[in-house]
């Protein structure tokens, strides 16, 4: 049994204890998007030829993996300043590459999880898309970048409240301005040039293609895969900072 | 079985630790004696590897806690000062957890695990939340959590801080008897009894530096076996005495109000640093 998968499977013991809680949590707003946007200022509208529920969904599940990826880096801020089980995980014979990766996949896990409730609104809503191997590469893709990045910055901060702050000045805006409610090539060019820097513009981007059964924006998922790359070898190399 | 030369530590304006160098037996328990903030948890974390020494070097049987620090953890076990229990699994899924993040098979976890469970006499939770759980038996399964992968040193920050007498002796005697199996113990604590009873030789550290090194007998006899103690002008003052008869020929003496004690660590050292260890 690695330490790899000793971290990986905590995380997952923890989240089948809190299964109806998290499962709640984690279905709550994207609920929301979809009766408001989708059912309510949505009705009536077309994106690209497809309805609005069909161009929402895809969006709503690059926005909603890339949430729930990212707060594994709360559980790791509480396993760290609350309970202190950071300590217990420091003090045994586990490598760095063995922690972040424990971490990141239980990050992609919570991703996955989240997503699979968002596609079976999306089953009961009558909203057809395509489910192909390209969607689950894109959004696999996503998770990672956004866990990486999840398990890097909480090894950074000094507290609780320093982790609301990053999520509420990267992660918060994101959602809202990386092509989840409405087509970035919309947008004015200076801003389409900003909104270019947002990994979850190209998330949204090639999950959207792949629901839709368009070709798939390789760019996009090349720019993904390095980005990922880079968070994780930066979550790797941040660990011992979070030594004394 | 533990080594630390010229260790050094230093938090931004603070120097925890000023070039401390100690060596403890192999099945000894050693304990490291000094008030709060005098650098025992610091020296823990950097022979835990949870911390890094600004200068000096470590070694835990044999392994250097830095250049080795794998195998070095591997030699020991940590109970921290703070509870860092899984407050959300239960006392089972805790000791599991710890068996295999250092590589354990599970059948012999499972085994392991009711093996400690029972020597700390605690089976009937064994599926119990940790968090329902009283401070003591907390205590008790974070010990027996750091015995899970047979660690040959043990580490324990203040064991018994903030416990009860009676736990607090309950848990002397799990300490004992986990010395007794062969295990090296390193206990930090303000508690000048526990050192007394516990340990086969005892270091003082004072603002970073160890101030004395000796078994309790040794450091005790050197101050003398019996102790006055009087208020005067509103200050204490304590005389010491080879023997009882000596102490009591003062009294007759003097006529003043002492009270008459045995010498204790507190007294050795209040005589080097001019302080209490509890403070």
């Amino acid at each position: 049994m690695s330490a790899m998968f000793a971290i990986y499977q905590r995380e997952l013991l923890i989240l089948r204890k809190r299964f109806f809680r998290q499962l709640a949590s984690m279905s709550v707003s994207p609920l929301l998007y979809l009766v408001a946007f989708g059912l309510g200022m949505g009705r009536g509208v077309t994106v690209g030829g497809h309805s609005y529920l069909q161009f929402l969904i895809p969006g709503l599940v690059a926005m909603n993996s890339m949430i729930q990826a990212f707060a594994i880096a709360s559980e790791i801020n509480i396993a760290r300043f609350y309970w202190h089980i950071f300590e217990e995980i420091q003090a045994a014979p586990v490598r760095n590459i063995s922690y972040v990766t424990g971490e990141v996949l239980a990050g992609i896990t919570r991703a996955l999880f989240s997503v699979a409730l968002i596609i079976l609104i999306a089953i009961l809503s009558g909203v057809t898309l395509s489910y192909n191997l390209y969607f689950w590469f894109a959004l696999v893709l996503n998770s990672f970048v956004f866990a990486s990045l999840a398990v890097g910055l909480a090894m950074l901060v000094k507290s609780h409240s320093d982790q609301a702050l990053l999520t509420n000045f990267f992660i918060t805006p994101m959602a809202f301005l990386g092509g989840t409610f409405f087509p970035v090539d919309k947008m004015p060019e200076w801003a389409q040039h900003i909104l270019f820097f947002l990994p979850l513009t190209h998330a949204s981007k090639a999950i959207r293609a792949a629901a839709f059964g368009d070709p798939p924006p390789f760019s996009s998922y090349l720019l993904l895969a390095s980005l990922g790359a880079v968070f994780f070898f930066l979550a790797f190399h941040w660990v011992n900072r979070a030594r004394e | 079985m533990i080594r630390f030369e010229k260790l050094c530590k230093r938090y931004k304006q603070l120097e925890a630790l000023k070039g401390v160098s100690l060596s403890v037996n192999e099945g000894e328990l050693f304990a490291y004696l000094g008030p709060n903030g005098s650098g025992k948890t610091t020296t823990i974390k950097i022979l835990t590897c949870l911390a890094v020494p600004t200068a000096g070097d470590a070694w835990l049987n044999g392994f250097h806690t830095e250049k080795e620090s794998i195998q070095a953890k591997r030699q020991c076990g940590l109970v921290p000062q703070n509870v860092n229990l899984d407050n959300e699994l239960t006392v089972r899924e805790n000791l599991d957890f710890h068996g295999k993040l250092f590589r354990m098979p599970r059948r012999e976890r499972t085994k392991r695990i009711f093996e400690l469970l029972e020597y700390i006499e605690i089976e009937d939770r064994m599926n119990s939340p940790v968090k329902s759980l009283s401070g003591g038996l907390r205590r008790r399964v974070m010990i027996a959590r750091a015995l899970m992968h047979w660690p040959k040193i043990l580490f324990l920050d203040e064991p018994t801080v903030g416990l009860d007498p009676a736990i607090r002796r309950r848990i002397w005697s799990l300490i004992k008897k986990i010395q007794q199996g062969g295990t090296t113990i390193f206990l930090t604590t303000h508690y000048i009894e526990e050192a007394e009873f516990l340990a086969d030789r005892v270091a003082f550290l004072d603002e970073g530096t160890i101030v004395a090194l000796d078994t309790p007998q040794h450091l005790i006899e050197a101050m003398g076996a019996w102790a006055l103690d009087r208020v005067c002008d509103g200050d204490m003052e304590t005389f010491y005495f080879r023997d009882r008869e000596e102490a009591q020929k003062h009294i007759a003496e003097h006529k003043a109000g002492f009270s008459l004690r045995r010498v204790n660590l507190e007294d050795v050292f209040i005589s080097l640093t001019g302080k209490k260890v509890m403070t």
